[in-house]
């Protein structure tokens, strides 16, 4: 895997897209392909509350990725660095093996230019210090990214905090009926 | 070449600051304002696909006249000295024939209104107005009967509020990023939400309560809770003694307003409603009972939307942190506001207006914005006069009046209609005259000022030269002042020298905003002294509960509850809104944003949906009195069954725009056209449908 974690926090998430959006826009690519991908779970009734969950999917970086395997021009590559799976643009012929071979969906098709397209983990960006696009653009900040080391950290703390949270407000047992025995 | 510009998107009307990236005069990506903070370069999928609008060829391109029938979208391109000749001459014989006042001006409102209300007092017509009533005209009529201010110099305090309860705002879906980002992160520390809504929102999957309230009663529940509150004592008396006018008036006008009976009325649980009225006020003054956005549900909207204020001041939240607050102009700190054209000596207008506000029969919506939709009866009835031309500023009456068959019918009486836009809109498409306008990116605007607890200014700068033969607004209208006579109200020649004398006097200059996109007037947010210092601005200085501003104008402070007629049998109410992949009408051709979301559904209720033999998916006709369209419905439990939702904007008629080209239905064909006389707003939700399988 990479040296990365892209960390969402599912309870900030709102689904609006920003991340996948803003994606196309960077990568210069059509509205079709979708380079990361927010899958709604939902809308479902959670006892007297309405629940949807919106999961942010994106390239995993595969350790030993299928789609660098079988790709016959070595346009797609893992970078020795840090892991990141990316396509070498010039060398892809549109043969779509990878596509094929991905059991998550990650290798797209760009059909402005008839050839694979995936997510990189905008190494560009990150390369100079910035975040990758999906992160930096998303509107409540429930994309966070790191080093994988510091990212275990910050998952154990933001759990820690979320706990603590619950503590003192109750918001855990807030189904009416359950506001109404502990104010009544 | 690559550099950076800051500037103020206008993909929605949230105008949220921007960094644009720009390569060899080319957008290559737009994030949100990095120096803003609360922004810190977040964007929205409308804001980044803006990319999408800049590149379209399917924007309007350069000034056309019309050459075939109206509405036949034949048309003869022309250049702009020739349009803007046209369009002189003809205004220019109209005013001669009919009068200055048989023309009218209607904008959805803008960094430029300031222009436009010049150009009309400027060739003496009292006929300009704003989108805002068919926005939230009664929220403002309500905001200035309580405290003199406007709904827009007051915001809510999203970051510190400990439990907002939320009447059908859907936050996280009309988006407004700073208060998206401010209250996910309020919630993750522990804040709570109630939120209220006849369907389920994304904002209502974050919510602790969700109540799906029976449409139409929530003037009842706020009756009930305002019972609760001040029968069991649980209010801010201190802030009440001190502040409010008309509290015992009050307690004993809600005295038969039973939580008990308000179950009856909203189908929401008594019990519910008072220990929702105990927790507010155990976590008060940091509360907010949620005052925006749109307006414009029910005929007694004014009276709902005050009872929501009423409830924030009983609760001692308003002008504090986590509550309600006002927003602080420049002066509260010494500084001067930018000049605005409008607040130059122009001539007095003493003739009544297109739609009558401020006449005895429409005394109280606010004149600066007028009410749009009495546009259509005020050409129809050529009463108070005729109105013989129309100039449509981004604004577009045909989708978003009310009953559009009506509008239609009413615009075509016109001898003349001009739409400035950016779109193939419909009312582009029935237009006479089409000036077409530069993007956002491509032009410069007035500048944004922005008050709030830190008095700000922002500036949208031109970022890449205009793909198109296309101008921005302010000179469009100067060079139609100038033809018509009236250039010397316009004292500029570039969009540099404007800003430079709206900027005079402030202690900024245009160079200031180079660096951050913004300026400050100062550093600490301002709240004022809850003892002694609300600078509120009714007669009697007060929170008027009792208003003056109502009572005047023979209206009750406090009505008596009045149930909204029920569905007949095979009916539903239709409801409307919006989702995050849109703005209004206006972005529905956008080739990304199309991709995502091409078309609107009616979410119908799985019970109804049974009954009408309707399986989730299936193509079904809607009906109402004023039209009917073909739509795809989803089928959900998520939705009161009384109820049937469609988004807002779609179901476009101008074949121009090739991908927005009817797709979905367009909820302005479906409604029919009401008004809350009091406040002003239209009434969106009266009108019953049928829902029948194709």
């Amino acid at each position: 895997m990479s040296a990365y974690y892209l960390l969402q926090d599912i309870d900030k998430c709102i689904g609006c897209g920003t991340c996948e959006m803003q994606c196309k826009i960077n990568k210069g690519i059509s509205p079709e392909p979708r380079l990361c991908k927010v899958v709604s779970i939902g809308l479902k009734w959670v006892e007297t509350v309405p629940r949807g969950y919106y999961v942010f999917m994106n390239c995993f970086h595969c350790e030993n990725p299928l789609c660098v395997a079988v790709c016959p021009t070595h346009a797609m590559q893992k970078r020795e660095k840090d892991g990141i799976v990316f396509i070498e643009e010039d060398r892809c012929v549109g043969c779509k093996l990878c596509i094929h071979a991905c059991p998550w969906g990650a290798p797209q098709w760009n059909p402005e230019t008839g050839k694979a397209v995936k997510c990189d983990l905008c190494k560009d960006r990150i390369d100079v210090g910035l975040l990758p696009d999906c992160v930096g653009a998303c509107p409540t900040g429930c994309l966070s990214f790191g080093n994988i080391d510091r990212m275990s950290a910050s998952i154990r703390f933001s759990h820690k905090a979320h706990l603590a949270a619950r503590e003192k407000t109750g918001a855990a047992s807030c189904t009416p009926e359950k506001i109404g025995d502990r104010v009544g | 070449m690559r550099k950076d510009v800051y500037s103020i998107c206008l993909m929605c009307s949230m105008r949220c600051p921007i960094k644009v990236t720009v390569k060899n005069d080319q957008v290559v990506r737009i994030e949100g304002n990095p120096h803003v903070p609360g922004i810190e370069g977040s964007i929205c999928a409308k804001g980044a696909a803006a990319i999408g609008l800049l590149n379209d060829t399917e924007r309007l391109q350069y000034p056309m006249v019309r050459s075939g029938p109206r509405g036949s979208n034949r048309w003869r391109r022309v250049s702009w000295q020739e349009a803007l000749d046209y369009v002189s001459r003809k205004l220019e014989r109209i005013i001669e024939k009919d009068g200055a006042q048989s023309i009218v001006f209607g904008e959805r409102w803008n960094l430029s209104t300031h222009l436009s209300r010049t150009f009309m007092k400027a060739i003496g017509s009292p006929n300009h107005f704003t989108h805002d009533s068919l926005c939230k005209g009664s929220m403002n009529t309500a905001c200035r009967s309580l405290f003199g201010y406007i709904d827009e110099q007051m915001f809510m305090d999203y970051a510190n509020v400990r439990h907002m309860v939320i009447y059908g705002r859907n936050l996280f879906e009309s988006l407004d990023i700073r208060a998206a980002k401010a209250f996910t992160g309020a919630l993750a520390k522990g804040a709570k939400l109630t939120y209220i809504d006849p369907k389920v929102t994304v904002t209502a999957t974050k919510a602790h309560r969700y109540w799906m309230i029976r449409p139409g009663t929530d003037l009842a529940l706020n009756y009930a809770l305002i019972h609760t509150i001040l029968n069991e004592g649980l209010h801010d008396s201190v802030y009440a003694k001190r502040w409010i006018l008309g509290l015992e008036e009050l307690r004993e006008f809600v005295r038969p307003y039973t939580p008990e009976w308000a179950e009856e009325v909203s189908g929401i649980p008594a019990a519910e409603i008072v220990a929702l009225a105990r927790e507010m006020s155990g976590d008060k003054p940091r509360v907010v009972f949620n005052f925006g956005f749109r307006a414009t549900n029910y005929p007694d909207e004014i009276y709902f939307r005050r009872s929501i204020m009423i409830l924030n001041a009983l609760m001692g939240s308003i002008e504090t942190p986590g509550g309600v607050f006002f927003k602080k102009s420049p002066v509260e700190v010494g500084g001067q506001p930018p000049r605005e054209l409008n607040n130059q000596q122009l001539p007095d207008i003493d003739l009544p207006r297109f739609d009558r506000v401020g006449t005895p029969e429409f005394p109280l919506p606010d004149p600066r914005t007028g009410v749009a939709q009495m546009l259509p009866r005020a050409i129809m009835d050529s009463n108070p006069f005729p109105l013989k031309a129309a100039i449509f500023y981004r604004f577009d009456p045909l989708c978003s009046i009310m009953d559009s068959r009506q509008t239609r019918k009413a615009l075509d009486k016109l001898d003349l209609i001009v739409s400035i836009d950016i779109n193939h809109s419909d009312i582009a498409g029935f237009s006479d005259v089409v000036l077409p306008e530069s993007i956002f990116l491509e032009r410069t605007d007035s500048i944004f000022r922005v008050d709030g607890l830190i008095p700000q200014m922002f500036l949208r700068r031109q970022a890449v030269t205009p793909r198109y033969d296309t101008k921005s607004g302010p000179i469009i209208l100067k060079e139609l002042a100038q033809k018509m006579g009236v250039g010397q109200w316009f004292p500029y020649e570039t969009m540099e020298e404007l800003i430079e004398w709206q900027l005079a006097g402030t202690g900024f200059t245009i160079t200031d905003f180079n660096t951050k996109g913004f300026v400050t007037y100062t550093d600490k947010p301002i709240f004022w002294d809850r003892e002694n210092g609300l600078d509120l601005k009714t007669p009697s200085r007060r929170i008027e509960f009792i208003s003056s501003m109502l009572e005047n104008a023979g209206f009750e402070s406090f009505p008596e509850y009045h149930p909204l007629p029920s569905p007949p049998d095979g009916y539903f109410r239709l409801i409307c809104g919006r989702s995050v992949f849109h703005c209004n009408v206006a972005t529905q051709n956008n080739r990304y944003l199309s991709h995502v979301l091409p078309e609107n559904e009616i979410w119908v209720n799985r019970k109804a949906a049974d009954g009408l033999g309707i399986h989730d998916g299936d193509m079904v006709t809607v009906s109402s009195s004023r039209g009917k369209g073909r739509i795809k419905a989803f089928v959900t439990d998520m939705i009161h069954p009384e109820t049937v939702f469609m988004l807002h904007g779609f179901g476009h008629q101008n074949p121009l725009a090739v991908r927005s080209y009817k797709k979905g239905v367009s909820d302005a064909l479906l409604q029919e056209n009401v008004t809350d006389k009091v406040g002003g707003s239209h009434a969106l939700n009266t009108t019953f449908v049928k829902i029948q399988p194709v």
